[in-house]
């Protein structure tokens, strides 16, 4: 699907190319493809059918930039759109109240709001150094309480017990109670997931909220999901005045439209994203990583930033085009990636303008901008040959490089394995596409849940 | 939604109330027996075939999440008939759709044997949330209510309270769940846990297995291997067994079901599919692009679709009724 669309759009971009300028006319195709796209990312149609119509009326006679053809033009529109959006700035969550600050989350069942939950605890706790309690009343899921339980326990946030028959109001007063005397700052309050259409959930989920009257009721949201993401959003932000998103189980390889989708409909920012299983897996949204995630083309939109930055495009496509092809990406290629990921401004830049999944994976790959210096050194050392044909190195020249470039010969070792590394991404890049690349990314790192 | 049933003069279809699964289909069903013909004639005169018919046919699928791929598949085939058929108007265009999609669906219709073995093993797998262990709850129902046997295997050792939460089912249905012991602070290996209980059931003469494992992401590469290796731990336990590797699905899930199937199956070789949750207004449209899939072999059955929490709230597939709510 990955290499489907990166075609597709690749191939708009060739038709478009020499235009000064967006017109109806040519944008029309790369319009269609931008809409497989949208749709293919689980955005759902409505949502597709509006953003579309906004774009055009954006794109329609802006200039194009010398550099990039106009369906690149409108590609960089399109992604500016998406994070215009998504709410263009990452929103922090809001506490300011009287203690304790009440958090409700709510949202389908299985969508993640026991564990975000938890996770949302551990935030507050570890970065805003709050005293939290955690509350459940879902007394509908066997084991459901108890599951938040073993939560609080791993995050050291307190732990409200339920008595057996108490009733959802009941706990909820009880809690509040509990909170107020014993000074938390914040109470994180787990509901039961339900469907937006059973109406006496939702009748006893707006009871709760009229009773706790919280400052976040954080609506939690399956990346995974699909087109009826546009019903239960609208369906719960009806019932329900939300204040935020949680958009979980991003460390997958969906596409994520859901968030899109929800985002539009309720009109309120996403504010987390949950990426692991983990308690530690919950992180700030970043809309510019989710867009280029949703049009699946971080490889494309960077270019255009490039374009826009000024780096040499020839040779990124030139490079990009190998990658594809998966076929002779040697030594020279491989310092040729480095020097331009130095232009973009090194590693940590670098970093910003993956997907998020991608670059989220890439994190855990240690490699600052000092390595990376290194590494061009020992690569300067090598004969053309040798950069050419990394499999003649044996031990001698290996000693030879170590010595020119006055390092190790374990470094020296430790860069051919990240080659070989990064050669078999770039094949499995060509084989796979994208989704495969990314498990590749993550098989790479040491096991952790 | 989109609804085909509603004239053009209806009211926009974003104001419409999403209904249920269930309620779609008992509608659905209702509709054929009035003659589902008058009813839409009646809103649709008769309409003829245009290109706006088409769209709307689109967008029903679409946001159906049927993809892009199988519906267009869909609109070639629905096109080709109209042409070969000599179709003329807008009542025959649709059941001429829904036709096309029965005969899609049709060969996923095979419901699940357990005659073979004794006792027969089922593992059931799938991305966190998708209804795992709810669903065993109600298949050890299912095949109680036969006069089967049935014995439980709390697998999922890593997620908090998964374990309390499938002996809370075995308690609803009165089997027997085997778990690690609730006392050892360290988590339990999922393998061995199965291993223990197939040498349970067969010890007491069990006519069925459920093993529950925790849910994963294929993106997660370590925990598509644990899973590899508790199928073939389960081998070892019991030759030829796993008998069935059930895939759950949610049908609130887009696009990305299609790529769960092909990671699973890659990982496990799944021979059945459950689809969850469909007492929502999800309407699960993918396993129209998870029939056309598997280019080698049949597609995967569907085995059972998940209809509620409640513990009877699961039915067999049957493609003509899922095609039915799919265009309420
Ligand atoms: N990989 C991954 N798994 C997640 C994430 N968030 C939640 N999960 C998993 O998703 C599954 C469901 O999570 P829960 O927190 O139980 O979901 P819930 O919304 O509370 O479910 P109900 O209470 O039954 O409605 C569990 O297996 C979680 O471990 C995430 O960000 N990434
Ligand atoms: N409405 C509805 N909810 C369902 C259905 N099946 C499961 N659920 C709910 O979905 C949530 C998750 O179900 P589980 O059975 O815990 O899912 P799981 O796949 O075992 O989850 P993990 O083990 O955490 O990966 C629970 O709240 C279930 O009650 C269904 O058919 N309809
Ligand atoms: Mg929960
Ligand atoms: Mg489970």
């Amino acid at each position: 699907m990955f290499d489907n669309l990166t075609s597709k759009f690749s191939g708009v971009i060739k038709t478009l190319k020499g235009e000064a300028r967006l017109t109806e006319d040519n944008i029309q195709e790369a319009l269609r493809e931008v809409r497989m796209a949208l749709l293919e990312a689980d955005v759902a149609l409505p949502v597709i059918k509006e953003f579309i119509a906004r774009v055009k009326e954006k794109a329609i006679g802006q200039d194009v930039m010398s550099s990039l053809s106009p369906g690149q033009a409108l590609v960089g529109v399109v992604h500016q759109e998406l994070i215009a959006i998504m709410g263009g700035e990452t929103v922090d969550i809001n506490l300011a109240t009287v203690p304790p600050a009440i958090i409700l989350m709510v949202g389908l069942q299985g969508a993640g709001k026991t564990t975000s939950s938890g996770k949302l605890a551990k935030w507050l706790i570890d970065h805003k150094k709050k005293k939290v309690l955690l509350v459940s009343c879902d007394i509908y899921r066997p084991a459901a309480i108890h599951q938040l339980e073993i939560l609080a326990g791993q995050t050291g946030a307190d732990f409200f017990p339920v008595h057996p028959g108490q009733q959802p109001k009941e706990i909820a007063n009880a809690a509040l109670d509990f909170a107020r005397r014993h000074h938390h700052d914040v109470m994180i309050m787990d509901t039961a997931g339900r469907l937006a259409i059973d109406e006496a959930m939702m009748q006893e989920i707006s009871e709760l909220n009229a009773l706790l009257k919280p400052i976040e009721t954080l609506f939690v949201v399956d990346a995974m999901q699909g087109q009826d993401a546009v019903n239960t959003a609208k369906a719960f932000s009806e019932v329900l005045p939300l204040t935020g998103i949680v958009l979980t189980k991003l460390d997958g390889d969906s596409r994520g439209g859901a968030a899109l989708s929800a985002r539009y409909i309720t009109g309120k920012p996403i504010k987390f994203v949950g990426v692991a299983e983990k308690l530690t897996g919950l992180e700030p949204f970043h809309p510019d990583r989710m867009a280029a995630r949703i049009l699946g083309m971080g490889d494309v939109l960077g270019l255009i930033e490039e374009a826009q930055r000024g780096v040499d495009l020839d040779e990124a496509e030139k490079l990009a085009k190998k990658m594809k092809s998966g076929k002779g990406f040697d030594l020279n290629d491989f310092k040729m990636q480095l020097q331009q990921m130095r232009n973009m401004g090194g590693m940590s830049a670098m970093m910003d303008k993956l997907p998020s999944q991608l670059s989220h994976a890439a994190q855990n790959v240690k490699m600052d901008d000092k390595v990376v210096n290194r590494t061009e050194g020992i690569i300067n050392s090598m004969t053309g040959q040798e950069r050419a044909k990394p499999e003649i190195l044996k031990a001698s020249r290996k000693r030879r490089i170590a010595v020119g470039a006055g390092v190790s010969v374990q470094e020296v070792n430790r860069l051919l394995a990240q080659f070989e590394q990064t050669q078999k991404m770039m094949k499995m890049m060509s084989k796979g596409g994208m989704a495969k690349m990314m498990r590749g990314l993550k098989g790479m790192l040491p096991g952790r849940r | 939604m989109l609804s085909f049933i509603k004239s053009k003069n209806s009211p926009a279809p974003t104001e419409l109330a999403p209904s249920s699964w269930a309620t779609r289909v008992k509608r659905g069903l209702e509709q054929t027996r009035n003659s589902l013909g008058r009813q839409v004639s009646g809103l649709f005169g008769g309409g003829r075939i245009d290109a706006a018919l088409y769209d709307e046919l689109e967008s029903i699928l679409l946001a159906a999440d049927t993809g892009v791929d199988a519906t267009t598949w869909l609109l070639d085939e629905l096109r080709r008939t109209v042409k070969w058929d000599g179709l003329t108007d807008a009542v025959q265009l649709k059941g001429a759709l829904q036709e096309t999609l029965v005969s899609l669906l049709a060969p996923l219709e095979r419901p699940l044997d357990t005659g073979t073995n004794k006792p027969f093993i089922i593992m059931l797998t799938g991305v966190n949330g998708a209804g795992k262990t709810t669903s065993i709850g109600k298949i050890a129902k299912y095949f109680q209510s036969q006069g089967k046997s049935v014995l439980l295997a709390a697998g999922d050792t890593f997620r908090a309270a998964a374990r309390e939460q499938l002996m809370a089912w075995g308690e609803r249905n009165n089997v027997a769940v085997i778990a690690q012991d609730g006392s050892s602070q360290q988590k339990a290996d999922p393998a061995a846990v199965i291993f223990d209980a197939i040498n349970a059931a067969k010890a007491r003469g069990i006519d069925i297995v459920l093993a529950d494992t925790a849910g994963r992401l294929a993106t997660q590469l370590h925990l598509m291997e644990e899973i590899k290796k508790v199928k073939r731990v389960i081998a070892k336990a019991e030759p030829g067994a796993p008998h069935e590797v059930l895939l759950v699905l949610d049908a609130n899930t887009g696009q990305n079901a299609v790529s769960q199937v092909q990671a699973f199956d890659a990982a496990l070789g799944v021979t059945g599919l459950v689809l969850t949750k469909l007492d929502g207004t999800a309407k699960g449209g993918v396993i129209a692009a998870i029939a056309r899939q598997r280019k080698e072999g049949p597609p995967l059955p569907i085995r059972f679709l998940g209809m509620g929490e409640g513990v009877d709230d699961l039915q067999p597939f049957d493609a003509r009724e899922f095609v039915e709510a799919l265009f309420d």
